[in-house]
């Protein structure tokens, strides 16, 4: 059986916070329900499913945050594969709205690495060592951004992309957040400024990353019925998809993000292609990244992303595919290192007809938002989740 | 710009993963070891105690320490700067590494490269790096 359409998002909420020192985790992760559950009209009381990663405080999963907010649930997941979970979780949300288990579900993702001063991209984090792979990477100083680095090193040595293509990615997230009074770089960059910052690990320059932000994000998820009865425009899952992506036991390939994998059952679930999308929000911890997921996602033919995301092609209004008209991890914000739950608010917003009326896309009625978590230079999880507006 | 080496961080011990100390006494001894399937006959990394292929059974070999540059990126804001890339083993696994004794401007993706052991920081194991052949 199909669970395209078992569920609906309801609720989605973003804190506007970028900075906040005089927060915790949890208090970040409670307010975002709160904002969420406010937008789709329920309460804490109608919550009994939670959906949660890595970034909720606590040792054990979900156990610490459904105590903070005193949640009674018949249900709870704490899948952690990075920035991509809420992704994965919309999807373990549907499944278990869809079996039964839950009837409202509530995912949260908060986070504050900019009020404590993590350098996110830069500074290898050293991790358990009984983790296989860790004694063989760690020493090699596997921060984040020489892990995209090499991506991109490898896709322009087998398909010539250039760094002025990477920097219409940085140039498209930019003129969107314009818009955006929450954004942390509000400033409509070039090209030139692009590929004139400050070189982080070649052929990432300081203008290819995204930003290094507090805050988070909430998402409302519940069966037809209960969506049918809430005074809120319908924005219906119609597909997902999630897979990892590793070095294959050595068989090392760079060129391609696990959105390769993820991406079809989510489209044959949805019923559409790529060129029926109107809105596109893809994760964007780099410009890279971005690139490699059009590719994989279907948006264009393999190593022709470059030509694609050139010339202004992402911005709204102006090109084909408008994309992250919030600004992004590029330009707004990237709460608790992890930019999947963003993706989908923004998308939610666009579907609504609620983003901002510079950069709504008219009749958006077909959306997509994909997830990339961990690293695509070493393992990650691509998770890809298409919306409808009913 | 010249070589500036960095220091090598570790974490654990060699005691860590008992399925792996043969990696770090061959590295002790300039051997770069790496496993092959006793059944598929491929050889993978990093180490496992099974095949990632097959599930087979593997034995430890010496590998012939030549290699190329897969790709490599190089951290310009750590200081000093290191290159951190994939070299593929003429044995045919992909490797995680960085580049040492070298000009980084100069690294290109398909060149020749050579095993070197270094020790890491505080009386730590030795592990393997690569440099130009």
């Amino acid at each position: 059986m199909s669970l395209r359409g078992a569920a609906y998002i309801v609720g989605a909420w973003e804190h506007p916070t970028r900075k906040a020192p005089d927060k915790s985790i949890a208090m970040l992760h409670a307010e975002c329900a709160k904002g969420a559950l406010a937008d789709a009209g329920l309460t804490k009381d109608d919550v009994d499913g939670y959906f949660c990663a890595g970034d909720a405080p606590g040792a054990l999963g979900p156990l610490s945050m459904v105590d903070y907010m005193n949640l009674k649930c018949r249900h709870v997941d704490s899948t952690d594969v990075g920035g991509s979970s809420y992704q994965v979780a919309v999807g373990h949300a549907m499944e278990a709205i869809a079996a039964g288990r839950c009837n409202v579900a509530l995912i949260t993702l908060s986070g504050r690495p900019r009020s404590e001063g993590q350098a996110t991209g830069t500074a290898p984090r050293p991790g358990n060592p009984a983790a296989p792979e860790m004694q063989f990477e760690f020493p090699y100083g596997p921060a984040t951004a020489n892990l995209y680095g090499m991506c991109a090193m490898r896709h322009m040595h087998e398909y010539g992309t250039t760094s002025e293509q990477l920097a219409w990615i940085k140039v498209a997230a930019s003129h969107h957040a314009q818009y955006n009074p929450n954004a942390m770089l509000r400033d409509v960059v070039t090209v030139e400024d692009v590929v004139n910052s400050p070189m982080v690990s070649s052929p990432l320059h300081r203008l290819d990353c995204c930003v290094i932000s507090d805050g988070g994000g909430a998402l409302v998820l519940t069966k037809p019925e209960i969506a049918k009865s809430l005074n809120r425009p319908k924005v219906k899952v119609i597909g997902v998809g999630e897979s990892p992506k590793h070095q294959m036991g050595g068989e090392v390939d760079l060129t391609y993000t696990a959105a390769r994998w993820s991406g079809p059952p989510a489209w044959e679930m949805a019923g559409i292609k790529p060129s029926d999308i109107k809105y596109a929000s893809i994760y964007d911890s780099f410009t890279i990244t971005v690139l490699m997921q059009l590719e994989d996602l279907g948006f264009c033919k393999k190593g022709e992303g470059g030509k694609f995301v050139a010339d202004g092609n992402l911005i709204s209004g102006v090109g084909k595919l408008p994309f992250n008209t919030d600004g992004g991890g590029l330009c707004s914000n990237h709460p608790a290192n992890r930019g999947g739950i963003t993706k989908i608010i923004e998308a939610v917003r666009q579907l609504r007809g609620e983003a901002h009326p510079a950069v709504q896309v008219p009749n958006c009625d077909l959306a997509i938002a994909h997830g990339t978590g961990g690293a695509l230079g070493t393992r990650h999880c691509g998770s890809t989740v298409i919306l409808e507006r009913e | 710009m010249a070589y500036v080496a960095r220091k090598i961080p570790f974490v654990g011990t060699v005691d860590t993963n008992p399925e792996t100390k043969p990696f770090f006494e061959g590295a002790a001894a300039g051997k770069l070891m790496i496993r092959r399937c006793t059944s598929c006959k491929k050889a993978h990394w990093y180490p496992r105690a099974l095949c990632p292929f097959c599930f087979g059974d593997c034995d430890w070999e010496q590998a012939s320490g030549k290699a190329k540059i897969y790709t490599f990126s190089v951290m310009e804001r750590a200081n000093p700067p290191y290159a951190i890339g994939y070299v593929t083993l003429a044995e045919g696994p992909s490797v995680l590494t960085n580049f040492v004794d070298c000009d980084f401007k100069a690294l290109k993706i398909g060149q020749d490269v050579k095993v070197a052991f270094i020790q890491t920081e505080g009386e730590g194991p030795s592990l393997p790096f690569f440099t130009p052949a």
